[in-house]
């Protein structure tokens, strides 16, 4: 239900009308940032409702916790296999070993704390690449069109065509498997849908009658985009970043799992590898598999939990309904 | 006996905010072959009755009154005979011409399905007859094989009249016919409808918030604010001589070019329409009202007699004047 | 009110915008393989030639059908649509694109208030935008920006104006909106406005008072307005001139008195003969639609739809010919009246001399 108008009387217009305004309620900046600030309220109030975001942020909350105290939670020197705090070699679950030791007799649970770390920074680090490019050619697409749009839209399907993991394995091969190998593959396979996505939105607001209207006011094409289309997308974008980190963490997973990821860390991906290197999984150590296993499925369904409460939230498409 | 008689329509919309009433207390009458305007502005409830008269309201929409269309009570018949009287009795010209044809289909199948649904004629007649509506709605009838898209929104316009035709209704309810058109094509349509109308001997609602449009086709006009009628009667009367003040400003809107009371003196209402779920008191209209006195925002006036077949809901209509009396009585009034 | 007829003298004061000859043209969709074949997309031309001039203080409708043109032309002159030919001068001085200082003072009001106001901001950075794009800080007299906002709300009729500077475009109604994109105009104290079917989208009863509110702005700031609508009645209420399109054209322009009470063009009085009125569906009507933009009939480019040349008046006048296969610009048929046609430029007799492709003054 729209909300009740504010109502006036509207009196004719008096000749010239000089309006003191002795004690300005506000400055400008207040009232963008009370703005800005009820907006994020509103949106938390309607976040809050949501049971599957709010048991998406939960898990979340608990994997971010782990990863950023991981020092405090586990001794980096677990990582080691020849530090004095390693046990005996694929030891089932037991008091000292909560959840047992892998093959060369190191605690799963440091391996899968540790893991947390790498993950979710390879995690956030490639969606931020795959956003940063993705808004970029979504947004000079959209906005520009022409010539531009079909350059940049060509490229966009060009590579949204290539198969993900030969892309992964050649590149791997050429570049080496490391750290930034991952990220990498991870942006440069993810940024097409992004782009896709940005750029449908984009051409819908560019033809707001409020972006022409700031246009015959005389803004500049920075003005319009900053102002009036990304804010606009902004929701969409953090939705879609959201999804994103769930797909990189997977893929992340799914690359370290073929050796192709950084064999001097430890992420979740690594520890299956070695794992079924070991063929643990065939072995009955299944103390080795599950936990990392566990930790990849959570940390992606609670990405993927948030990424759908915000969609639901914050498009408006769906939010009409 | 009139063809359509509602009498007493309320109609109220349910929504997370509590009902909105839409429709409070509205009686129509129209005769066989005889045109009613209904004009009013967007939320004023016009298009609800519409929506009442064949019951298109969403689900939950709670409807109480009476509407009898040829003696037979609408709001109780049961499925089967409702969707027989859409149609056959009735049947509706819309607004949105250009959404309310199937883009995939050719025109003429979409005429004959309307017949053929409702069981009038065979395949082969039927056909006959699609090409017969088209030229009585000025299309040549090879437009028989057009699809939607290869038409003006003109044309389209005459294809959900020819559409409207096909059963035969005595009644049409013409929902904004011309509202999104051009002004040519907008008097096209309207000397088409007048002539069918004629032609035909129909009876027709014509709904539109353009109130110098129904001057042009209506025998009555029946002014809508607030989800009630404010004035009704004699269209000519209504417009020309409005007794009720909004019907006034409403015609004003519409100046006559030539007529020097308008040049440069653009004339309107301050302030906007009421929303339904927050009606002021006394006489709706009041805070608008450039005519209001003391006893408006107390007394909710009912219809009073202005001339034969003429009513207005205000105060200042000399008949209303025993109403005040009472009113300006101690201990009697409200 | 008597009718106010404005006619300053019109030598010495220079138009304050003058179009010269302006074309709009859109190219037709034209698929790739098409394309590498040579062939060429359709050019509609939206815009064919208008030559029109606004003075300071004034108010110019320009009226026609939908597809005649007229937002087009109102979209090149705020600088939105780039023209292919023609020259637009603003006091004096041809506009090109970008050119900051007349996006100050042309300002624009657009039709759909509600889409014009952007959502996600307050009525207060809604009207400030203006002064932020223009990076204007203080007003002449050291006004603050708050000042500078209340004031343009305030003369757009939103009174108090401190009430509605935290309200959101959907907590108002479409009236008060309207008065917002008013505001938002009125902040840059600008010289003109253009506004495209100011009222077309709001109700009724409300759309007299943002006329008003027009009419009392011209008034009390000087502006000069040019109105596009397709409604004639509301150029009677309002306008000084009435320009009339026809396809891409200026068919009639002159005095709104003049142009809608005495119309020279066929098209013109076909108009007229629409407006609504009681027993007014007994008039003729014209018949069809409006040809589109990429297939321009030859000679007059009514011709094909002139009731004049279809019932034979045209051919009684000897000029049947020339409205077939002659094209023509307007005439100053009568002081200050110009029309584009063939046979009121003989019926009304002194208007054969006057003959010139351009209305000029």
């Amino acid at each position: 239900m729209r909300p009740r108008p504010t109502s006036t009387e509207p009196v004719a217009t008096a000749p010239d009308v000089h309006i003191e305004v002795k004690e300005p309620p506000r400055t400008p900046k207040q009232i963008a940032r009370a703005r800005r600030k009820a907006a994020a309220k509103r949106v938390w109030r309607e976040y809050r409702k949501n049971t599957m975001g709010m048991a998406g942020l939960i898990i979340l909350g608990f994997f971010v916790f782990v990863a950023i105290f991981a020092p405090l939670l586990a001794s980096s020197c677990g990582l080691d296999p020849t530090c004095p705090s390693t046990g005996p070699q694929l030891h089932a679950p037991s008091l000292k070993y909560p959840l047992g030791t892998d093959d060369l007799g190191r605690s799963v649970l440091t391996l899968t704390i540790w893991g947390t770390r790498i993950s979710m920074i390879v995690g956030l680090v490639s969606t931020a690449i795959t956003i940063l490019i993705g808004v970029t050619i979504g947004l000079i697409a959209g906005y520009y069109g022409a010539w531009r749009e079909t350059v940049l839209m060509r490229l966009t399907d060009w590579f949204l065509v290539i198969p993900f993991l030969p892309l992964a394995i050649v590149l791997a091969t050429l570049l080496g498997p490391s750290f930034y190998t991952v990220i990498f593959v991870i942006a440069i396979t993810s940024w097409p849908s992004a782009a896709r996505v940005i750029r449908a939105q984009v051409l819908s607001l560019k033809t707001r009658p409020y972006v022409e209207r700031a246009r015959a006011l005389g803004a500049s094409d920075w003005h319009l985009v900053t102002r009036h289309i990304l804010p606009n997308v902004g929701p969409l974008i953090f939705a879609n970043t959201v999804l994103t980190v769930a797909v990189a963490i997977l893929y992340e997973s799914t690359l370290s799992f073929l050796g192709l990821g950084d064999p001097l860390h430890t992420s979740w991906g690594t520890i299956l590898e070695n794992s079924f290197g070991a063929g643990a999984p065939f072995a009955g150590n299944w103390w080795w598999v599950v936990p990392p296993g566990l930790a990849i499925v959570l940390v992606v369904l609670s990405f993927t939990m948030i990424g759908y409460a915000l969609d639901d939230i914050l498009n408006p498409k769906l939010r009409a309904r | 006996m009139s063809l359509l008689s509602v009498h007493d329509l309320f109609v109220n919309y349910r929504t997370q905010g509590g009902p909105v009433p839409a429709v409070r207390g509205v009686d129509i009458e129209i005769g066989t072959g005889e045109v009613l305007g209904l004009a009013g502005e967007s939320g004023c409830g016009k298009s609800t009755i519409a929506g009442a008269l064949l019951r298109l309201l969403p689900t939950g929409t709670e409807v109480t009154g009476s509407i009898l269309l040829n003696g037979e009570d609408v709001l109780g018949m049961r499925p089967g005979r409702l969707r027989a009287v859409r149609w056959t009795e009735t049947s509706i010209v819309f607004q949105g011409a250009m959404h309310a044809l199937n883009p995939v289909q050719r025109v003429g199948e979409q005429i004959e399905e309307a017949i053929l649904i409702h069981h009038q004629a065979g395949e082969r007649e039927a056909h006959v007859r699609v090409g017969g509506l088209l030229e009585q709605v000025g299309l040549p009838p090879r437009r028989i094989k057009d699809y939607p898209h290869e038409l003006s929104g003109g044309q389209k316009q005459r294809v959900m009249i020819a559409m409207a035709l096909a059963c035969n209704p005595s009644l049409i309810i013409a929902d904004e016919p011309t509202t999104a058109l051009d002004v040519m094509v907008q008097a096209q349509v309207l000397k088409l409808l007048k002539e069918l109308q004629r032609d035909l001997g129909l009876a027709m609602l014509f709904i539109t918030h353009d109130l110098s449009v129904l001057i042009e086709v209506c025998d009555r006009l029946a002014i809508m604010y607030a989800g009630r009628i404010v004035e009704e009667g004699p269209a000519q009367s209504v417009f020309y001589e409005s007794a009720h003040p909004y019907t006034r400003a409403l015609a004003d809107a519409f100046p006559a070019i030539g007529e020097g009371r308008f040049r440069k003196a653009p004339s309107g209402l301050p302030g906007d329409p009421p929303y339904p779920q927050d009606l002021p008191g006394g006489c709706t209209f009041h805070p608008r009202c450039p005519l209001a006195f003391e006893a408006c925002p107390h007394i909710d006036p009912r219809l009073f007699d202005v001339g034969p077949g003429w009513r207005a809901a205000c105060l200042l209509v000399d008949s209303a004047k025993p109403v005040l009396e009472a009113a300006r009585t101690p201990g009697s009034g409200p | 009110m008597p009718p106010t007829e404005q006619a300053p003298d019109r030598e010495v004061a220079p138009p304050l915008l003058e179009v010269r000859d302006l074309k709009v043209t859109f190219a037709g969709r034209i698929g790739l393989g098409a394309g590498l074949l040579g062939r060429k997309a359709t050019q509609s031309r939206a815009v064919d030639g208008v030559s029109l001039q606004l003075r300071r203080g004034e108010v110019l409708a320009l009226a026609g059908e939908s597809g005649c043109g007229k937002t087009t032309t109102a979209r090149a002159i705020m600088g939105l649509e780039p023209p292919k030919e023609g020259q637009i001068l603003f006091e004096g001085r041809k506009i090109s694109k970008g050119l900051r200082a007349y996006r100050r003072k042309v300002q624009m009001v657009f039709q759909d208030p509600t889409g014009a106001l952007n959502p996600r901001q307050t009525i207060y950075e809604s009207v400030a935008e203006g002064l932020r794009i223009h990076r204007i800080h203080h007003g002449p007299n050291g006004e603050t920006e708050q000042q500078l906002v209340a004031r343009a709300l305030s003369r757009a009729g939103m009174r108090p104006p401190e009430r509605f500077f935290l309200n959101y475009p959907h907590e108002l109604s479409g009236g008060q909106r309207q008065r917002v994109v008013i505001a938002g105009a009125l902040v840059l104290d600008p010289v003109m406005l253009v506004a495209d079917e100011p009222v077309s989208n709001l109700d009724a009863s409300v759309r007299g008072e943002i006329l008003r509110l027009l009419l009392q702005i011209r008034d009390d700031l000087g502006l000069a307005i040019l109105v596009v609508t397709h409604d004639l009645g509301l150029a009677w209420t309002i306008a000084d001139r009435v320009a009339v399109m026809y396809l891409g054209r200026i068919v009639e322009i002159g005095p709104a008195e003049d142009v809608l009470t005495r119309p020279l063009h066929p098209y013109t009085k076909a108009l007229l003969n629409v407006v609504p009125e009681a027993g007014g569906l007994d008039r003729p009507i014209l018949t069809g639609e409006p040809p589109d933009p990429t297939r321009i009939p030859p000679g007059c480019r009514f011709h094909p739809r002139c009731p004049e040349v279809a019932t034979g008046a045209a051919r009684a006048a000897g000029v049947e010919d020339r409205c077939r296969g002659e094209d023509l610009g307007l005439m100053e048929l009568r002081p200050g009246h110009f029309a584009a046609c063939h046979l009121a430029a003989v019926t009304v007799g002194e208007g054969q001399a006057m003959s010139t492709s351009q209305p000029k003054r």
